[in-house]
């Protein structure tokens, strides 16, 4: 039962990713590309960086870097606070 | 756990790694890489470090280094030159950006160009704060692991 459980599950997903990548567009081509564009085109003049994808990650979408701060905070708080040493017991 | 060979090559290896993590920050806006990743760097020399020395000369040098201080002052400065943006405009605003400001403010030019490092406006700032965040954050995690580790090895 297990055994043909897998065998199904090991040819389902076989054939759908089959099917996926003979259908995948060509590498370079994406389909929307005027997100893209912009950034390429100004971001040496709007956030004057070289590198672009510090300019979008630092920049045109700070929000997302300041979660990402914030989630190391709180995983170096709870750290911290799990394995503090507990002074008044030793 | 410690040997000749790890001390020998952590001899060896540790300004490069260190100095490598150190440009990878600095250089976060023309080259690639940024905070993240140079803090990255730099935190796994410093667990080189603290996995080559004896215990009582990590304690020792560990012990006075700021490390809680310095994660705060990386998340606030961030935060600090995001609200610099409030000065007329919206928050993340890179307002130093080809202004003029002597640090990090000059003006890029426009098309290809080899990269010049007074450039950038607020994404150095934020570089060089993310990458202290960073560095001392994964630091203290692995240095109390580190510290609850030999703790009970030695009893």
């Amino acid at each position: 039962m297990r055994k043909a459980l897998a065998l199904f599950a090991f040819v389902g997903f076989a054939i759908i990713l089959l099917a996926v990548s003979v259908s995948i567009r060509p590498f370079g081509k994406p389909t929307h590309t005027g997100m893209d564009s912009y950034f390429i085109e100004h971001a040496q003049k709007q956030v004057s960086a070289n590198n672009v994808v510090t300019s979008i990650v630092f920049d045109y979408r700070g929000f997302d870097t300041l979660g990402e701060a914030t989630v190391l905070f709180t995983a170096v708080a709870g750290a911290m606070m799990a394995l503090r040493r507990r002074g008044v017991s030793r | 756990m410690t040997t000749e060979i790890i001390k020998v090559t952590t001899r060896l290896l540790e300004p490069l790694i260190l100095t490598f993590g150190a440009y990878v920050i600095i250089h976060g806006h023309l080259t690639p890489g940024g905070g993240f990743q140079g803090g990255a760097v730099f935190a796994s020399g410093l667990i080189l470090l603290m996995v080559a020395c004896e215990r009582k000369v990590m304690a020792e040098r560990f012990k006075k280094a700021p490390l809680g201080f310095l994660e705060s002052i990386g998340a606030l400065g961030f935060l600090g030159m995001a609200s610099l943006g409030l000065m007329g405009y919206t928050f993340f605003k890179n307002v130093i950006a080809n202004s003029g400001f002597p640090v990090f403010g000059s003006r890029t030019p426009i098309g290809i160009n080899p990269g010049f490092l007074n450039t950038g406006g607020t994404l150095a700032y934020m570089n060089i704060f993310v990458g202290m965040k960073v560095l001392t954050g994964l630091t203290s995690i692995v240095l109390v692991f580190f510290i609850l580790y030999r703790g009970e090895e030695n009893e």
